[in-house]
């Protein structure tokens, strides 16, 4: 019948498209305003190489924001991971112990958060927040304030298989990254825990009266996004040879702009795991383009605002219903004497 | 009771109390519902209607008394929802059945997906029986509504045929109708009044909490009325018609009746 609507419908669930879009436009103005940098392999080696720590930081918050919670302590968790990893690089001269230790340490400060906000029930922005500060604290702490140098990793089998080049150019992270990305959207779109975070935050009540453990789930799903963001310290600290106690603090509200310029929406209910990867692409390459368009420093974060604020209304416009009303008028224009398809819903029967 | 126990029962509870804190919220409930009986559970707001369904369904442990279910006696304390789902009972709420912005197919298996090794969803079959109960158990014939549909974008009474669907689907032996046509329009609730009908018709038990008694009285066999936690009668259709039904608890109501046993 509405063949229009069934022809055009695949637009509106091809995940991520606004936002893919928006990447795409962002990149022919900055082809045709940069040419010297954005015609060269450079500049993109770069952004391949900064913008997977954001982007594995931005795969766990999706989780988070779609199970309708917020977790605010995951920069304190890239500084933690990677003062662990770097102790036992440093000390023990053991780079895969400070691996999985680094990892143990996320999923710590993830339990814990989960245990405050599913058993206590602190609300997560208070329970997060908390965290943040006490683990940044405890990071400080334990390192003395200092810096570490870890130059000597650069020769390790750890820093090439996880931070190598491949053919001497390509960021081996960048690799990472995606493939978390596509494991992860198997995790969401197509698990039993992935449907269980969209329906907690659609409504914790119909989750728990359709014999979800909320609370369970809950722990588990800060768990993992301790992990998941130990995992980014570790890429971070691996990338600049060296940690220092404030690092990662830089990275809360861009990675938040991520997720959310992605299309994942902030009541919860709904992750969408290829618009974050898209979105922390843009968020990533912003600074830089902006820069090298030679617009001045100055201009940089009101373009900024600028590309969020579009891809959030381009997100909300192109939406499931917004292509499904452009395919409906495309068809009015097309056959006009047949009644509009909205107005059937009246009139279905039961059988 | 003044029910003749049946032959078998898809329900009964015994001496079941309830108490939050010190608040007693069911005090000495004694109860059964028979094999493919309809009975309707008729209370004013606040008198123990949903905790009573959610011992029922094992959202909530009762403080003591007996639950059976299909003549087995269940433990109270280790009763949980995937357990009542696993013994035949399902519960149509009011308001909280479907993800309202989770697509058909999600809202049919959540909570008993249909899952390869490692939790991983069977989609496509959970979409090909999704859609197959749609069509042909809940008679969604409509254009616009599929199994890639949002709940959002069913009508009250479309929702609520889902729900029955899907508790048809999974073999409930009893499904629990908790207030299932507040806020629907008059079509919408005769839409819901014909699910109702097809439980009946498949030989399944059904408990229907309303507050409206014309529905209950028209889709019931037998009626409950509880108040302030505690039951206070229990009529069969055959002697008391609808007039009647509807004096007695308008009087009950006003206080101009104690409790009675017809």
């Amino acid at each position: 019948m509405s063949r229009t609507t069934t022809r055009f419908a695949f637009i509106g669930k091809l995940e991520g498209l606004p936002i893919a879009m928006v990447l795409a436009v962002m990149y022919v103005v900055f082809i045709f305003t940069a040419p010297s940098v954005f015609t060269g392999y450079r500049i993109y080696m770069s952004f391949f190489q900064t913008v997977p720590p954001m982007l594995v930081c931005a795969i766990g918050l999706t989780f988070i924001i779609t199970a309708g919670e917020i977790d605010l302590s995951f920069p304190a968790v890239v500084a933690l991971s990677g003062f662990v990893f770097t102790w036992c690089f440093k000390n023990l001269n053991a780079p895969w112990i400070g691996f999985i230790l680094a990892l143990a340490a996320g999923a710590l400060v993830g339990y814990i958060n989960g245990l405050l906000v599913a058993r206590l029930r602190v609300p997560s922005i208070m329970a997060t927040l908390a965290a943040q500060f006490f683990w940044y604290g405890v990071t400080v702490l334990i390192a003395g304030g200092l810096q570490i140098d870890i130059g000597a990793i650069t020769t390790t089998t750890i820093h090439t298989i996880f931070v190598g080049r491949l053919f001497g150019v390509f960021p081996v992270q960048a690799l990472w990254s995606l493939g978390l990305v596509a494991f992860f959207w198997f995790i969401l779109n197509r698990h039993t825990f992935g449907e269980a975070i969209m329906f907690i935050g659609d409504n914790a009540e119909v989750a728990r009266v359709m014999g979800i453990n909320v609370e369970t789930t809950r722990i588990q799903l800060f768990t993992m996004h301790g992990v998941i963001a130990a995992f980014a310290g570790l890429l971070l600290t691996m990338e600049i040879n060296v940690f220092f106690p404030t690092q990662g603090q830089g990275m809360l509200l861009p990675v938040m702009a991520a997720v959310f310029i992605g299309g994942t929406s902030i009541a919860g209910g709904q992750g969408v795991m290829v618009g974050t990867f898209f979105g922390s692409y843009i968020i990533g390459s912003l600074e830089a383009g902006v820069v090298a368009t030679g617009i001045g420093g100055y201009w940089v974060q009101l373009v900024e605002g600028l590309v969020m604020a579009a891809s959030v209304i381009l997100n909300v416009v192109i939406g499931e219903e917004g292509v499904s009303i452009l395919a409906r008028t495309a068809r009015k224009w097309a056959v006009p004497a047949q009644a509009p398809p909205g107005e059937d819903s009246g009139g279905r029967k039961h059988a | 009771m003044a029910e003749p126990p049946q032959e078998r029962t898809a329900l009964r509870m015994v001496n079941i109390e309830k108490y939050f804190g010190s608040v007693c919220a069911l005090k000495d409930i004694n109860f059964e519902v028979g094999h493919n009986e309809i009975v309707g559970l008729i209370g004013d707001n606040g008198a123990g209607k949903s905790t009573l369904v959610k011992i029922l369904t094992g959202v909530f442990a009762p403080t003591s008394g007996d639950l059976y279910i299909a003549d087995r006696k269940v433990e109270t304390n280790s009763y949980t929802v995937k357990k009542a789902h696993a013994l035949g009972i399902e519960t149509v709420y009011q308001d909280k059945s479907l993800g309202e912005k989770q697509v058909m197919w999600r809202n049919f298996f959540i909570g008993r997906e249909m899952t390869y090794p490692f939790g991983f969803l069977k989609v496509r079959q959970e979409k090909a029986i999704a859609s197959e109960i749609m069509v042909n158990t809940i008679g969604f014939r409509g254009k616009g509504i599929g199994v890639e549909s949002k709940a959002n974008k069913l009508s009250g009474g479309e929702r609520q045929g889902v729900a029955i669907g899907r508790a048809m689907h999974f073999e409930a032996e009893l499904i629990i109708l908790d207030e299932p046509t507040v806020a629907l329009s008059l079509k919408e609730v005769r839409k819901v009044l014909n699910f109702v009908h097809k439980i009946k018709d498949a030989g399944k038990a059904c408990i229907y909490i309303s507050h409206n008694i014309s529905d209950v009285y028209e889709i019931a066999d037998r009626f409950i009325v509880i108040d302030r936690g505690e039951i206070v009668a229990s009529i069969t259709k055959a002697k008391i018609s609808l007039k009647e039904l509807d004096e007695f608890l308008l009087e009950y109501s006003h206080g101009l009746k104690d409790k009675v046993q017809p």
